[in-house]
């Protein structure tokens, strides 16, 4: 009898504990769910008075009676610092993954650790070095010289070079993402198997010629998703790019040289969401905005996971067999 | 024969020409990846230098402890800013941690069905989500509805950047407690939930501690989802239904002032900020190195003496 009643104790409180875990779980199901809801119910009334031309239009006016909005210059800013950032910051975080996961841990370990700590500086931070130091620097050494020389005959380098401009926002934005993309790539570079490797040497290959033959076709797949993953933190980094992009707003924000001024979309959110009154359709804007930050995160970062998650499945594929 | 040996000479010399352009190769490439490096280590040497040049002029115990003086003034200090910080890391691990550790527990205790593999799915989708959406959302659903800028939404905001962090890495190490100590548990006729709490979270807590404490350093330097959560404030604190201040709000609000003392005042909270996230993370790497001997370090060496 005693027995029977422990039993049915023990199998109520395991149950109780087995659905507070599954509910802790789905959380993060609601919120992704909920959030969704919440940002195309509250964006509602933009999309009902301009409807798609949202995306196409230019204006960005929020006076009263005369209020219009167009979120493409802002879409378009957050395309081209993050492909300038990736242009920039892909190459630097794969060589730096080359140069660790083949160093040895002695000196690879304390160097991986110090790119890493990138990754914990706060983004504001970056903004403030980037304003106050980085910026004087950048527009004195680089931008100033490259406008002289090429200013009146190459559009990408003409306008006043002052250092609030597309190209600083998305040189700080490549060494932001430098920490992610590094430490994945060394990661998937580190799950090649050893086989491939020794191959290639026992090839005669260089260790130049090791990675080619044997690191770079077998780790393609992870490589770009880690790439992918790192579009992913520069589309939603927010505070470093608001200080530093020269906030244009309007048909001024398009990006028509490096050193002009624009705006992204999260800048245009952090900039202006507090003085947006929630009865005028500029709240709706900024969320409409927020809406396609949202959609264009989630479809990055979904092929980034499913390309990194193949390639480490692979790896332990490769290890079992 | 001579011309064997005038071949011979040929293939020679073409051999050693081209070991010798493909080790110049080689070195270029391993210079060029070295100095990648470098550059990556320059903007980090810089901003420490430059956070701990300028901010240490500005810090002082009034500066520490006061509240903001009037704009462009240079006197009063942070004290609201370092209060609010505190708060509001203290309040988010509240709500943020039990979730983290639950789903965490989810994942890998329960973790061999469909919903796990897409709650993992999501979860590592979620974590890279743009932070100022996450503000959005906690003022819409929050701050909207209660109609004011409050402490709990900011706290709201930055739960949802710190669970899904925690709940990774409290799977992982989780799943590194060897199978037979639970079922030493069940052999001894432990409920489950005794099981996960008593054996299985103790051995692993060192690996939850690091997750926490990342989590921890990762939202205290966030600053977007607290611009239309917590708004930002030059009193102490006050009530959690009213706006409140935090480092990384000042930060932005002083570099937006067109004056020197403005700019100082930034640095010094800059100073204040980074010393709080890279001690955490120091931290975590200095407990982790004098560790090689503990649970983990043990853990790896069994194992490993098991597959060989």
């Amino acid at each position: 009898m005693t027995k029977v009643t422990l039993n049915k104790k023990r199998v109520i409180s395991d149950k109780v504990f087995k659905i507070g875990a599954t509910v802790a779980g789905t959380y993060v199901l609601v919120v992704v769910v909920l959030m969704a809801f919440q940002l195309i119910s509250e964006s509602y009334p933009i999309w009902e008075e301009e409807g798609l031309s949202f995306i196409t239009k230019t204006d960005w006016n929020a006076v009263e009676d005369r209020e219009s909005f167009g979120a493409l210059p802002y879409i378009l800013g957050t395309l081209t610092t993050s492909a300038i950032a990736m242009a920039i910051g892909v190459p630097l975080s794969i060589g730096i993954a080359m140069f660790i996961s083949d160093a040895p841990a002695k000196i690879g370990g304390p160097l991986g650790f110090l790119v890493e700590l990138l990754a914990a500086v706060p983004s504001v931070i970056y903004g403030l070095w980037g304003l106050f130091v980085f910026r004087i620097y950048f527009r004195d050494w680089i931008e100033t010289p490259l406008h002289n020389a090429f200013g009146d005959n190459i559009w990408l380098f003409s306008g006043n070079p002052y250092g609030l401009d597309i190209i600083t926002a998305s040189v700080i934005l490549a060494i932001m993402i430098i920490p992610t993309v590094s430490a994945v790539s060394r990661e998937i570079m580190k799950a090649v198997p050893q086989q491939q490797k020794e191959a290639a040497y026992m090839l005669g290959a260089t260790k130049w010629e090791m990675f080619k033959l044997a690191i770079f076709p077998y780790s393609k797949t992870g490589l770009i998703g880690a790439s992918i993953l790192g579009l992913g933190r520069a589309v939603g980094e927010t505070m470093a790019v608001t200080m530093l992009i020269g906030n244009a707003t309007g048909i001024g924000a398009i990006p028509s040289s490096l050193f002009g001024p624009s705006q992204t979309m999260s800048s245009i959110i952090a900039n202006e969401f507090v003085e947006a009154s929630p009865a005028s359709i500029h709240m709706p804007a900024l969320i409409g905005v927020g809406l396609i930050l949202l959609l264009i995160a989630i479809v990055i970062n979904v092929i980034a996971h499913l390309l990194v998650t193949r390639m480490l499945k692979i790896k332990e594929g490769a290890i079992n067999n | 024969m001579n011309s064997i040996q005038q071949r011979r000479q040929e293939y020679r010399s073409l051999f050693k020409q081209n070991v010798a352009k493909r080790l110049l190769v080689d070195k270029a490439v391993k210079i060029i990846v070295f100095t990648c490096v470098i550059v990556a280590i320059i903007p980090l040497g810089s901003i420490l230098v430059e956070v701990f040049k300028n901010g240490i002029t500005a810090i002082s115990i009034e500066f520490l402890t006061e509240t903001p003086g009037s704009i462009g003034s240079g006197e009063g200090g942070i004290g609201p800013a370092i209060q609010g910080t505190l708060i509001i890391i203290g309040l988010s691990s509240l709500i943020g941690v039990p979730i983290g550790v639950m789903s965490g527990i989810f994942l890998s205790e329960y973790g061999d069905n469909t919903l796990a593999r897409f709650v993992r799915f999501f979860n590592d989708v979620f974590m890279e989500f743009p932070s100022i959406i996450l503000g959005i959302f906690a003022f819409l659903i929050i701050v909207l509805v209660l109609g004011h800028f409050s402490v709990w939404a900011g706290a709201f905001a930055l739960s949802l950047i710190m669970f899904p962090i925690v709940a990774r890495t409290t799977e992982e190490s989780l799943k590194m407690v060897p199978m037979t100590y639970r079922e030493a548990g069940t052999a001894l006729g432990l409920k489950k939930w005794v099981i996960t709490f008593r054996i299985v979270i103790s051995a692993a807590k060192s690996g939850m501690v690091t997750g926490i404490m990342l989590s921890v350093s990762r939202i205290g330097g966030e600053t977007a989802p607290l611009i239309m959560t917590i708004l930002g404030s030059s009193q102490f604190f006050s009530s959690l239904d009213t706006p409140m201040d935090a480092l990384p709000l000042r930060i932005w609000r002083l570099s937006l002032l067109p004056y020197d003392s403005a700019q100082l005042q930034g640095w010094g909270a800059a100073l204040v900020l980074i010393m709080i996230i890279l001690g955490i993370n120091l931290g975590i790497k200095y407990y982790f190195m004098n560790k090689k001997n503990g649970f983990f370090g043990q853990l790896i060496k069994q194992r490993r003496n098991v597959t060989k």
